[in-house]
């Protein structure tokens, strides 16, 4: 409300400023002439006379010449008359009181965001935010790689957060990174790829599909890359390819794969479409709830249905310390500390066995700000 | 808030431009003085309003505000203060409502200083400044609307190109844009000067101190922006002829002649039809210059991004005030009274010749920038039109001016001598004669027109001197009379004479700079040393250091000259993570005019780094040149004395000079 009415507030400023003007209907007192200049000019070469500046034959023929000028001047001055109509200035008045708001409020709404409120950056970071954490975990994260930068684990953990935040030109570095210092696989293949896809807008690039057929090459089940390589086959027209790609995903997948409604989804829409459409494609979940415009609402609730899935598996596989560390971070992020500690407490039980992995996941802990 | 007002703001500037741009002429064409009023108001208004809009987009920045697409891509928590405001304009739509904002703070000045002016040129002039206000509005609420907003703001934002992390863009832009665009004030008189089909030795009074203002600002802006270039590219260069440079040189060559064309009009009520058209054009150049910048027809360091519809609107913009002040100007120019004719000889005519040159110099920019454009978009071919072509065109016309330089204020209004001139001047001619013959026996080889150019600049300073001293009688007069005279000697001869020097001074810096220049390119490691003009420079340490936004790889060199410790330099790398790209802060060591240059290259794998050494004698000397120049401006702009031409009579006695 207060924004309606500074809105309001300015533009009757405005308003106020053409009308001003009109409220008199004489000339005003303070104009210049051409002839206020010769008389001027006539009036300095006495003082430089008188100051020895010029001669006096000079000055008398320079006084000649700016007299003629003046005679000049003097004749085409312009017998406007003293008085404005009434009849004018209201005409000026009324495009003023009725114009200028109707010309800045046309104007305004289809380019403003008027509900949109602040957002300084010092307020976020007070405000309790379930973002605040997140942001300085990240902070937190590039700071030490700064320093450290063949930490292959902390590029491990860092990548796939950039992604999330819609910095996918960061990402790609961290994933090549991960991949230099933590060894090449499969999945950080196809984690790369993802990214790259990603900060090209959703569209496969040569270079991302490059990704991720090496990861297929590594590993024939990797569901990611054939996902997206079935989804370079439909960007590349070849809607038929794409459709063996799924279809061949779908029959090796177990019944409860989370994924499979996705894959069908993408099935139905190249077999379902007689012309599939190039340059819509579906993003995986991360690059989907980095897009901008998505409902607040719908988001989070994409975010809790991911981490559900992560818990999950989790619970039937104990062994994955990198996805107790994503289901840790998931939960500091939406702002659900209980639930973190928790989870922190089911990860160090599953791998209590393990001496190797026990520090992996403390490392990792510490990594992200949490006491090991 | 703050962006939904700034925004707000910016529309309500817009609405007020557009009445400020048709019911003043409604007014001029009805001669009713309320409505002419309404101009006055109304640009005051638009000034406020486009304040109010540009400082709450520094306030976005300075809050780091990043809802605001235009903070995000631009901005960086981490970023210091400093540069979070100068930020503001170091991208394509801060940059625009810069723009728009210096515009409108001419026309305020305008508004509230013009009491001098009639009301109906005053209305006009506002009305003018109000169509082009207009125009830059749509653009930039249109095309580039630094006020656009993300509904989930991003957590950190992109961060400003490091290049342009400097203390120079808050100077250099803000500088050549008060230039630019003001200029547009002159244009503006022009237009309404053919809009009342009536001009005359006043109005060149009246738009003096307006083409001075943008003259002076853009001598500044341009010499500025040389500098940054220099220390910052890590090359040593400080002209490149750079399609953008040469935007920024052709206005200012324009203006320069404008300034000069202006005077004889004052003075003698002649190069009427010539001053308007200079007028014109030189505010026409500086459109162009804009739109070669923006629209992504040209990539440098200033294209920060290119958008054809930005190009299209650009060139509409440019097509509508170019096309149609020029066609107005065809179409009144005949009508309006043609001034006097006037001798060759005499100072007249040696501002035509300046004139002359000037705009020839200009057109030869002007070709040598678009040439290389319309090829590659008719044939396709990409030509590069560089320093050889314009060393061989722009030199050639630049002498024979420096020559003439000298002579013009010697020359007397309507009657010259130029013998008499000659006369005088052989002081500086003696003086000139010797620095080059002592050059000649000083350096050993190099270029042979280094020491005879020198020998020009110095006959330019001597001219300039010998002006001064003829005009206070100094060394013929007693000293205090020399003196008494000096004092109340017209402000605007001593800007003159201090500008005239100024283009010797920077001629000297050039010349100097590009023939004695010594450098060394090598690799080094700690402890190497590195010899290059009588320096003996010691790589001691390389070390790293983690600055606000950056990480910084610093070499220290101890400077030794003889066995003698001089000085400490430290050049550095700076890596910005944010953006992934790395700057090179060169190393200055100045001794008088010169300077010691070091900048640093790519590190190899074995530890050896790349570095470039420079010995630059009297480079200084190209900037103090222009503010040189710019100070005998100033000194210009604050005479307020009589400018009428008055005929020098045959046997008027010496030392009694003709009015300024």
């Amino acid at each position: 409300m207060t924004l309606w009415f500074v809105f309001a507030l300015m533009t009757v400023a405005a308003i106020f400023a053409v009308l001003w003007p009109l409220r008199r209907a004489g000339r005003p007192q303070s104009e210049g002439s051409e002839a206020a200049v010769y008389r001027d000019q006539l009036g300095e070469i006495d003082r430089d006379v008188a100051s020895g500046l010029i001669g006096s034959t000079e000055a008398e023929a320079a006084r000649v010449e700016i007299s003629r000028r003046l005679l000049a001047a003097r004749d085409s001055q312009d017998d406007a008359p003293v008085a404005s109509s009434v009849r004018l200035r209201r005409s000026a008045a009324m495009l003023a009181l009725i114009g200028l708001p109707i010309i800045a409020v046309a104007t305004y709404l289809p380019l403003g965001s008027p509900r949109l409120g602040d957002f300084p950056l010092a307020q976020r970071a007070r405000a309790p935010d379930a973002a605040q954490p997140f942001e300085n975990m990240v902070a937190q994260v590039e700071a030490h790689l700064e320093k450290n930068p063949t930490d292959g684990r902390g590029w491990n953990v860092l990548a796939p957060v950039l992604a999330r935040l819609g910095r996918f030109d960061e990402a790609v570095r961290a994933y090549r990174n991960s991949i230099t210092y933590n060894g090449d696989s499969s999945e950080r293949r196809s984690d790369l790829g993802e990214a790259l896809a990603a900060a090209a807008g959703g569209v496969v690039t040569a270079e991302a599909k490059t990704e991720f057929e090496r990861a297929v090459a590594m590993n024939a089940d990797e569901v990611k890359a054939s996902y997206f390589l079935g989804l370079a086959a439909e960007q590349d027209g070849r809607g038929s390819e794409a459709a063996s790609i799924w279809r061949a995903m779908l029959a090796k997948a177990p019944p409860d794969a989370p994924w499979r409604p996705l894959v069908q989804a993408a099935l139905a829409r190249v077999g379902g479409a007689p012309v599939p459409l190039p340059g819509a494609p579906v993003l995986s979940n991360e690059a989907m709830a980095a897009a901008k415009d998505m409902k607040e609402a719908d988001r989070s609730e994409m975010i809790r249905g991911m981490v559900e899935r992560l818990a999950t598996r989790l619970k039937q596989n104990g062994d994955d310390v990198e996805g107790w560390l994503r289901l840790v971070r998931a939960y500091m992020v939406m702002g659900d500390r209980d639930k973190a500690r928790s989870a922190l407490g089911d990860a160090r039980q599953a791998v209590a066995n393990d001496e190797a992995r026990l520090r992996e996941l403390n490392e990792g802990l510490k990594n992200l700000g949490l006491d090991g | 808030m703050i962006a939904e007002s700034g925004h707000y703001a910016l529309v309500l500037a817009l609405a007020l431009a557009l009445i400020q741009s048709t019911v003043p002429i409604l007014g001029v064409r009805w001669r009713d003085p309320a409505l002419m009023n309404v101009s006055r108001s109304t640009a005051l208004a638009q000034f406020m309003f486009v304040a109010v809009s540009f400082v709450a987009l520094v306030m976005l920045y300075v809050t780091s505000d990043f809802s605001v697409v235009n903070v995000y891509e631009n901005s960086h928590s981490s970023k210091p203060l400093l540069y979070k405001i100068t930020g503001v304009w170091g991208n394509h739509e801060g940059s625009m409502l810069l723009w728009v904002s210096i515009l409108a703070l001419f026309g305020g000045l305008v508004a509230a200083f013009g009491n001098n002016l009639p009301l109906s040129l005053r209305a006009y002039v506002l009305a003018v400044q109000g169509w082009i206000a207009s125009a830059f509005y749509l653009f930039i609420l249109i095309t580039s609307n630094p006020f656009l907003r993300i509904a989930s703001p991003p957590i950190e934002g992109r961060d400003l190109n490091p290049v342009l992390q400097d203390i120079g863009l808050a100077v250099h832009p803000p500088m050549l844009y008060l230039g630019y665009v003001g200029f547009s004030i002159s244009f503006s008189f022009a237009v309404a000067a053919l809009l009342e089909g009536r001009i005359d030795a006043a109005w060149a009074r009246w738009v003096r101190p307006w083409t001075l203002v943008a003259w002076i600002f853009l001598t500044l802006g341009i010499a500025m922006g040389s500098y940054w270039a220099y220390y910052e590219l890590g090359w040593g260069g400080w002209w490149f002829w750079d399609p953008v440079e040469n935007a920024s040189l052709m206005p200012w060559l324009a203006g320069t002649a404008l300034l000069h064309s202006a005077v004889v009009m004052e003075k003698r009520n002649a190069l009427k039809v010539w001053t308007i058209l200079l007028s014109i054009l030189t505010f026409s150049l500086s459109l162009l210059g804009a739109f070669l910048v923006r629209s992504g027809v040209l990539t440098s360091v200033h294209a920060f991004a290119t958008d054809p519809t930005r190009g299209v609107f650009i060139l509409l913009i440019l097509c509508i005030f170019i096309g149609g002040s020029l066609s107005l100007y065809a179409f009144r120019a005949s009508a309006l009274k043609q001034g006097g004719l006037f001798a060759p000889i005499s100072r007249e005519g040696a501002l035509v010749l300046n004139n002359l040159f000037l705009t020839a110099a200009c057109a030869t920019v002007l070709i040598g920038t678009l040439y290389p454009l319309a090829l590659e978009v008719l044939t396709g071919d990409k030509i590069s039109v560089g320093a050889p072509f314009f060393n061989l065109t722009f030199g050639p016309l630049f002498l024979p001016l420096m020559i003439a330089v000298p002579f013009g204020p010697l020359l007397a209004w309507k009657r010259g001598d130029l013998l008499g001139a000659a006369q005088r001047l052989t002081a500086a001619g003696i003086a000139a004669l010797l620095a080059v013959a002592m050059l000649w026996a000083w350096t050993r080889g190099g270029n042979a027109f280094a020491p005879l150019a020198i020998g020009l600049a110095v006959f330019v300073i001597g001219g300039a001197l010998t002006d001064l001293a003829e005009r206070t009688g100094l060394f013929r007069v007693p000293f205090t009379t020399a003196a008494r005279r000096a004092r109340g000697l017209p402000r605007a001869t001593w800007g003159s004479a201090f500008a005239h020097a100024g283009v010797g001074v920077a001629l000297i810096g050039i010349v100097c700079e590009t023939t004695w220049n010594s450098e060394y390119i090598g690799s080094m490691r700690p402890d190497d040393v590195a010899k290059i003009a009588g320096y003996e420079l010691k790589l001691e340490d390389v070390t790293q250091r983690k600055g606000p936004n950056f990480s910084e790889m610093l070499a220290q060199f101890t400077v030794s000259r003889d066995g003698q410790r001089l000085s400490e330099m430290t050049p550095s790398k700076r890596n910005f993570a944010a953006r992934a790209s790395s700057t090179t802060e060169a190393a200055l060591l100045t001794n008088g005019a010169s300077q010691l240059y070091i900048s640093l290259g790519e590190t190899a794998a074995d530890g050896a780094i790349a570095v470039r050494i420079y010995y630059k004698p009297m480079v200084l000397l190209i900037w103090w040149g222009p503010i040189l120049m710019a100070f005998g401006g100033v000194l210009s702009l604050s005479d307020r004395r009589l400018r009428v031409g008055a005929p020098k009579p045959a046997k008027a006695a010496r030392g009694l000079q003709a009015a300024e």
